[in-house]
């Protein structure tokens, strides 16, 4: 599994590859980890090469949450292919963190933060 | 006949369990989206064994095995330590509270069990026997609906 970092203007680009799982979630929770304490303003993930995803890669995204909620980052979720999207789904995170089909909507969730990390 | 697999308790062995289910299930027609969601149960459970039960000891082995009777597949996840995983006890965790704790564990038997039909976990001699249950209808049969 490998993570391709990209800085675009105010947004910070994770296009993860591969598969995420118990070994190899530890790659993206560092990576997140230094997003955040970078004030980074919006984190956009590219899920589109993202093969598999278990739960200890789902953990990552559940355990970083508030901190993003807290400081005002939004994180947001692009190209998941469905069974990535169905894990996701099954967990009820679909309706928690947005996941949207490209880069271009995923920039347009940040930019109105109002709409995303929401929890009701 | 079953076929299985064992494998030494580390982490970055699941991609192994992965492999032998995937191709197990691709032999016997099922489809893409069930198949991996059948890959992500297994790989839940023996990552629950082998990260809770055995510490990702490398000298511990877990073995995996299938058996298919009339499309209703059967898994189960064999090994041996002294304290099995109490399912009676389980309780699945709030996404909410998950998320306000800022936990990152916890999830993977909620996957499971909405994955599978059946869940059971047996103690048999020295050895815990975690067995999952699911049928599948044969994706040709899908074709036309």
């Amino acid at each position: 599994m490998k993570i391709i970092e990209q800085k675009l203007d105010n947004y910070l680009i994770l296009k993860i590859q591969g598969e995420l799982d118990a070994s190899s979630s530890i790659t993206l929770d560092n990576a997140l980890e230094r997003a955040i304490q970078s004030n980074t303003e919006n984190i956009l993930v590219d899920c589109a090469e993202l093969a598999y995803i278990s739960s200890p890669g789902i953990g990552v995204f559940t355990s970083h949450l508030d901190e993003c909620m807290t400081r005002d980052i939004a994180i947001v979720l692009f190209n998941t292919i469905p069974s990535v999207r169905k894990v996701f789904s099954i967990l009820g995170l679909d309706a928690i963190i947005p996941i949207v089909s490209s880069e271009k909507e995923a920039k347009s969730i940040a930019d109105g933060k109002t709409h995303s990390n929401t929890m009701s | 006949m079953a076929k299985r697999i064992q494998i030494p308790c580390l982490k970055n062995n699941l991609k192994k369990v992965r492999d032998f289910v995937e191709s197990f299930l691709k032999d016997h027609n099922v489809s893409a989206m069930d198949i991996q969601l059948m890959v992500l149960a297994v790989d839940e459970l023996c990552a629950n064994v082998i990260i809770h039960s055995h510490n990702c000891n490398p000298r511990d082995h877990i073995e995996v095995s299938v058996t298919n009777k009339d499309n209703n597949f059967v898994f189960e996840i064999r090994d041996s330590h002294d304290a099995p995983f109490n399912y009676e006890d389980y309780k699945a965790p709030e996404m909410q509270e998950v998320i306000k704790e800022r936990r990152g564990s916890g999830m993977g038997l909620i996957l499971v069990r909405n994955i599978v039909d059946e869940i059971q976990y047996e103690r048999d001699g020295t050895n815990n026997i975690c067995r999952v249950s699911k049928r599948f209808s044969p994706y040709d049969d899908k074709i036309g609906e």
